[in-house]
């Protein structure tokens, strides 16, 4: 049998999968097994579907994805912890044409900054936030969340949460969607094929909104976090479905328009 | 050109920056300076310059607000008083660490926590010695007038977009709430990020071009050795700053054998006294920082070869004082007279501490 030459393999018509373009080669700093990395390749690849890298301007949080700027080559603003929303407000107003989108993690959002996520979506500003949400902070080495499950042990909860000490896990995401202007609240997940394939379309949805202007759009990802759970990539996979879907089931929350001017006339007549 | 109104300083803070093409607003109510605001609001520049005005839900928000508007090479500006600016110092911080021009207006009114809603001066420590966390600066203009409310705004983003700092206008509830004549400019044109881009540079975050790299704005440097090095830009930009820009107004220096040194409104209660005074002989004159940072060190080390004695007269417990003696450096006695809390000294009780505790002391 003639040797076979990889050349020969790797040509333009037996590719199957590319990097996204937008993606950088700079080597992600995530653990193995983190949700970061694969949330960060479906943006790209949603931004370069739609060719918009021109006009995408990204806002990383203070979290592990604070570096998000170094791996997607578009234009980029990092927030304070939290603020997140507060920024892609401005720059959504001032660039109205231009897609902005904001991607935090559950500390980031749901603890420092649910007064900024609460408020810009309820102005219903038209930008996609895109949720990692692994119940822990995973940057600052594995301390309690606000969205950490109950007897969950973290670095602040070593003997496991207590609703006592700590009350409960937050769903902010079901916050999120009661408010009037958002548009499309969806909870996704990235640990098996299929789900990846799912969050990706959410993801495209969420930037397509952008130019309907019908409001915000809100994608939680459970997420994993194998360092701050203590857990190989694989089992942290099996606990995040056997424990996290439970609490935090997923599928959509909330998908119309944001709701007119017009249905609240009533409440000053 | 330019209009001859009759307004209020916080009224004329919303008009110039209309008129001087500003593109966005972001705040948050709080006596003494809603009139800010309110103004925009009622003004609605979004339908004539197309400026976008937002009512953020805390100062927290309006501040990185204007980070998110400054990074797009927007001329933004927000303002607030004494408490929210407190609130806004993490973000200040960070818009002074990634070099973001912008406008923060402080009405200051006194402290410390919830205080009062009247006018002080409390507030220059904070905002001349950067405030929060951190080794930066801002700008820092304080009008003593309408018409310098007006100009301010001006000069302000002229300064930010020049050395890309964030501009800070200290002023108080008595420069705020006042009426005076003032002659507002007409109205310019926004920027569109072309210009931006020729006068100022390709940073901002205005849509990755095929030409370029992502523009990424940050305050991060993981390695030290990199925030080193941009501590050391940082500095050498401001020490450009203090050679260039320094600003002040002298009044009777020319044969003054004693000096008052106040900025804001507590100036022009020195400008009364300075009457009084010289009326029963005591020959005075008043120096005036117009930027109280850069301070006008070099000007107040001069006349201190030639006054006997200085005061700083401030709406605070002693906060500028600090810098005229660090500029006089024990050559000739520098003392301090306030009142505080909300309360404006009269220019009476200035002569009367500069008898006592200059005149009298030496
Ligand atoms: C004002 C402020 N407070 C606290 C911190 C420290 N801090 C950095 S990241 C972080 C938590 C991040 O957790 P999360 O948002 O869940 O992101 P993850 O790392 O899990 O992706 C905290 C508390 C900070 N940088 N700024
Ligand atoms: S600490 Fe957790 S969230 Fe951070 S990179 Fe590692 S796995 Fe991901
Ligand atoms: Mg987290």
């Amino acid at each position: 049998m003639a040797d076979i030459d990889i050349k020969d393999i790797i040509k333009e018509e037996n590719l199957i999968y590319t990097k996204p373009k937008v993606i950088t080669d700079t080597v992600m700093h995530y653990c193995p097994g983190c949700s970061h990395g694969v949330a960060h390749k479906l943006v790209a690849e949603v931004i370069d579907d739609m060719d918009i890298q021109d006009k995408t301007i990204g806002i990383s949080p203070v979290g592990c994805s604070v570096l998000a700027y170094n791996y997607l080559d578009i234009d980029w603003q990092q927030a304070a912890h939290g603020r997140a929303p507060a920024l892609a407000t401005a720059a959504k107003r001032l660039m109205p044409n231009h897609y902005v989108f904001t991607y935090q993690g559950d500390g980031d959002l749901a603890s420092i900054g649910a007064a900024e996520i609460l408020h810009a979506c309820n102005r219903g500003e038209n930008i996609t936030v895109i949720f990692i949400n692994n119940a822990i902070y995973g940057m600052t080495g594995g301390q309690m969340a606000p969205t950490t499950l109950v007897g969950m042990k973290t670095a602040t909860s070593p003997y496991g949460r207590s609703t006592e000490l700590n009350g409960y896990p937050l769903k902010i995401t079901e916050l999120i969607a009661q408010l009037p202007g958002v548009a499309y609240v969806t909870r996704q997940s990235v640990h098996t094929p299929a789900a990846v394939r799912k969050t990706k379309k959410a993801i495209r949805k969420g930037f397509e909104n952008q130019d309907k202007k019908i409001g915000t759009s809100f994608i939680e990802i459970v997420s994993t976090c194998s360092s701050g759970w203590k857990l190989s990539p694989v089992k942290s996979n099996e606990w995040m479905e056997e424990h996290m879907f439970k609490f935090y089931p997923l599928g959509d929350l909330k998908d119309s328009e944001k709701e007119s001017e017009e249905s609240y006339k009533k409440y000053i007549e | 050109m330019g209009e001859l109104k009759l307004m209020k300083g916080n009224e004329v803070i919303a008009e110039a920056a209309i008129r001087y093409g500003c593109d966005g607003y972001f705040g948050y109510p709080i006596t003494p300076q809603s009139e800010v605001m309110e103004t925009l609001m009622l003004q609605k520049p979004w339908e004539t310059t197309g400026m976008v005005v937002v009512q953020a839900e805390s100062e927290v928000a309006s501040i990185n607000m204007l980070y998110g508007g400054a990074s797009c090479g927007k001329r933004v500006f927000t303002s607030s008083s004494s408490p929210g600016i407190s609130l806004m110092l993490e973000g200040i911080s960070y818009l002074a660490g990634a070099e973001l021009p912008c406008l923060i207006v402080n009405v200051v009114r006194g402290g410390p926590g919830l205080g009062t809603i009247q006018p002080s001066q409390a507030d220059y420590n904070q905002a001349t010695k950067g405030g929060g966390h951190g080794d930066y600066q801002t700008i820092v203009l304080a009008p003593a007038s309408v018409q310098e409310m007006n100009d301010h705004v001006g000069l302000g983003f002229d300064l930010a977009f020049k050395y890309r700092i964030p501009s800070l206008i200290l002023t108080d509830g008595v420069i705020g709430q006042m009426m005076e004549k003032v002659v507002v400019e007409d109205q310019k044109p926004r920027w569109t990020d072309e210009e931006i881009k020729e006068k100022y540079g390709d940073w901002a975050t205005t849509g990755k071009q095929k030409n370029r790299k992502g523009n990424i704005i940050t305050s991060l440097a993981l390695e030290s050795e990199v925030m080193e090095k941009h501590n050391i830009h940082l500095q050498k930009k401001y020490r450009e700053i203090e050679e260039n820009e320094v600003l002040f107004e002298e009044f009777q220096t020319e044969d003054a054998e004693y000096l008052f040194v106040a900025y804001g409104s507590s100036a022009r209660v020195c400008q009364k006294a300075i009457e009084i005074a010289r009326a029963k002989g005591i020959k005075v004159g008043l120096l005036r920082p117009i930027l109280v940072w850069p301070y006008p060190k070099k000007r107040v080390s001069e006349l201190a070869d030639q006054v006997k004695g200085m005061l700083s007269v401030e709406m605070s417990a002693g906060q500028m004082v600090i810098d005229v003696k660090l500029a006089v450096n024990g050559r000739i006695p520098v003392e301090h007279f306030g009142r505080f809390g909300g309360i404006i000294p009269s220019p009476a009780e200035v002569v009367e501490a500069l008898e006592q505790k200059i005149i009298g002391g030496k």
